[in-house]
């Protein structure tokens, strides 16, 4: 088990130069000259060139990305902000846990909320439960979360004024932007979570466990949903980085100073180490989800732990088989 | 019928359809049997004619809806446990409804202490039967857990045990179905369908999906265990060899219907009905010179369209225009061996079917 976490960490260094890369190379082809933005229309062409220079803009491309590289191989060091002067590194740790906060909130509610609707969807199919259930992820999954950002902002805090309009500080600033990016997602998981289930239900296992007097609870929970937690765990994987990519408009909407406020903002002002950073944080972040994904996966499936893990154990049991047969 | 010995199981009548909003399949129609102490009842015929059915039925595991009992009665070392509440008509009745919800939470939980414990299922598909992702050890404690009052390291060795007794060690009470062969899964389900020692057992074609080889241990150790624990057993198959080898009595199911019924001899060497001589025609015989088998002709009719008469009619070689008249009843021919077939009711004379007595 801990090879293949480690052959599963060892696996993110080629993604993460892949992803470097593409970040560095996007910067190339994005249109705007980031000098332009940081001094004033006044300033003359040699102010501007020495501004350049400064920034190793004028610098040749492989030169300019071998130093990159270097940074943040050696000392982690993604850069200086243009806008700042500061790193950019210690821009995105400070902003890190509000965005951490909100998805890994927004997740949790996603559990919370989805996984006992779709049972109960899938355990009482064609039943007024059931329509409600699909018809109102239906509807959420159709709604874009920056504007039922909106429309949440107009409610409870231009007319009930019951919380804030913009992210203050205090939890319940929190609230919005976490129901805003988790409804889409809790509508996908409950439409997976049901049509997964609805599926086990109908399995001879199923029914084995009720011929055995099982009760219909424990037969739902124990051996019915037990077996549709690996396409769960896939769709929540996914779900989180849906999440990770919905925070960069919704902490827009709401003003949460967190990664995904820091891009947008980084993007308009053509501040480029500040937009390279960001992406390869939210990149490292997604893959990272990924590899706890696939090693959730063999946990909820052993016939993967078989497949992947091979140990003293297997081999006994390969032996064993051969006598018995 | 000699009572001989007492009847563990007693099925009067049974009607079984299965109501959708098109149409109305008619799975099985008034079957009546009896099984004894330690008997095995065979329950033989094609695809589709209701075996699985019958035995859903009296382990209550119809999927209602659409299964609906529609009459018959069940009995159990003597006690009745189908439901007879029927449902609500108006759809404002409420006490209506709250009253048939109690029964049927009643029934359900009256099934919950008879499943696993006093009638075990064995069903027919061995690969898909075992839970993936739960250990096979585990899947034979859970029955004996719900059962008896025992802790669960007890559970636990008794569940080791079983798999010592189906030949299979017990250190791999930790290891997942899908690290054992087929016919080493079907002997997992034979553990569970004997872990906490049952009156009956229905064996829902258990060795269909095996090769012949696997097929004839499990069932050498099938009747092995049975004789041991004198377990009682219905017996679903298609294969009368499966058939002579293990069962004492067999009935042959034709459309929904016990068209033949009695001791294995009756059904081998006096068969009567001529859709037992048909299958026993079917069957390749080594000693003739034949270049061609004798199948039955045509197909078994529809169940959501069953004709008025006999439904062997269409395919039968002795067909007349009595026949046509009424749906034969089953018959008393000799002591123990019942038919139904309009031969067999003139010439058996007074109607005495099972439900005489």
């Amino acid at each position: 088990m801990i090879r293949y976490i480690f052959k599963r960490i060892l696996y993110l260094i080629p993604v993460m130069f892949g992803v470097i890369v593409l970040v560095f190379l996007m910067k190339m082809v994005m249109p705007g000259d980031p000098v332009m933005e940081l001094l004033p229309a006044s300033a003359t062409e040699e102010e501007r060139e020495e501004m350049r220079e400064e920034l190793g803009l004028n610098d040749p491309i492989y030169e300019q990305f071998g130093k990159y590289v270097w940074g943040i191989v050696t000392r982690g060091d993604l850069g200086t902000s243009y806008k700042t002067k500061q790193p950019v590194m210690d821009e995105l740790l400070q902003r890190f846990p509000k965005t951490l906060v909100i998805a890994l909130v927004s997740m949790a509610l996603n559990l919370i909320v989805a996984v006992p609707l779709g049972i109960l969807a899938a355990v009482k199919q064609y039943s007024w439960v059931d329509n409600v259930v699909v018809l109102l992820s239906i509807v959420g999954a159709s709604l874009p979360s920056f504007w039922l950002a909106l429309m949440m902002i107009m409610l409870f805090a231009v007319k009930l004024g019951w919380l804030p309009a913009m992210y203050d500080g205090t939890v319940s600033g929190y609230i919005m932007p976490v129901i805003a990016v988790s409804i889409g997602c809790i509508s996908a998981t409950v439409r997976g979570i049901r049509t997964n289930m609805l599926e086990t239900i109908r399995q001879d296992y199923v029914r084995t466990a009720r011929a055995k007097g099982q009760k219909e609870s424990i037969v739902i929970v124990k051996h019915a949903f037990r077996n549709t937690l690996v396409p769960v765990v896939a769709s929540i994987g996914s779900g989180l980085g849906m999440l990770l990519g919905g925070s960069l408009i919704v902490e827009t909407v709401f003003a949460v100073p967190g990664i995904g406020k820091y891009v947008t903002d980084a993007v308009s002002q053509r501040n480029f180490p500040a937009v390279q950073g960001g992406v390869i944080m939210l990149a490292l972040i997604y893959a990272i989800i990924n590899i706890v994904v696939d090693i959730c996966y063999t946990i909820v499936d052993p016939r993967l732990k078989t497949a992947f893990i091979t140990s003293k154990k297997r081999k006994r049991v390969k032996q064993g088989g051969e006598i018995n047969v | 019928m000699a009572a001989e010995c007492k009847n563990i199981l007693e099925v009067r009548n049974l009607v079984v359809h299965y109501e959708t909003d098109e149409a109305v399949c008619e799975a099985v129609n008034d079957v009546s049997f009896d099984i004894g102490e330690g008997e095995i009842l065979g329950l033989v015929g094609e695809t589709g004619a209701g075996k699985t059915t019958i035995g859903l039925s009296i382990m209550g595991l119809l999927p209602k809806p659409p299964a609906h009992i529609v009459s018959g009665s069940i009995k159990l070392n003597g006690e009745e446990f189908i439901d007879e509440a029927d449902d609500p008509k108006s759809f404002f009745d409420i006490a209506g409804k709250l009253k048939i919800k109690k029964v049927k939470k009643n029934t359900e939980k009256m099934f919950r202490t008879i499943r696993g414990k006093k009638i075990t299922m064995m069903f027919q598909d061995p690969m898909t039967a075992l839970n993936p992702v739960h250990y096979v050890g585990d899947q034979i404690a859970e029955v004996i857990k719900i059962h008896e009052k025992v802790s669960a390291a007890e559970a636990q060795k008794r569940a080791c045990d079983m798999l010592e007794i189906v030949g299979i060690p017990a250190e791999r009470y930790k290891e997942y179905p899908h690290q054992f062969s087929g016919g080493m899964k079907q002997r997992i389900i034979i553990a569970i369908a004997l872990a906490c020692h049952p009156d009956l057992i229905i064996a829902d074609e258990p060795t269909t999906a095996l090769d012949v080889t696997i097929q004839a241990q499990v069932l050498k150790m099938m009747k092995e265990l049975q004789e041991k624990y004198k377990t009682s057993m219905i017996f679903i198959t298609h294969d009368f060899g499966v058939v002579a080898e293990i069962c004492s009595k067999c009935a042959v199911v034709y459309a929904g219907e016990i068209v033949e019924y009695g001791t294995l001899e009756h059904i081998f060497n006096q068969a009567q009905h001529p859709y037992t001589l048909g299958l026993f025609g079917s069957i390749p015989n080594l000693e003739d010179e034949t270049d061609r088998l004798k199948p039955i002709a045509g197909l078994m009719p529809n169940p959501m369209n069953l004709p008025p008469y006999c439904s062997f009619y269409e395919r039968c070689d002795r067909k007349c225009d009595e026949c046509k008249k009424k749906n034969p009843q089953l018959v008393e021919v000799e002591p123990g061996h019942f038919v139904r077939c309009v031969f067999a009711e003139c010439k058996g004379g007074e109607n005495s079917g099972i439900t005489g007595n």
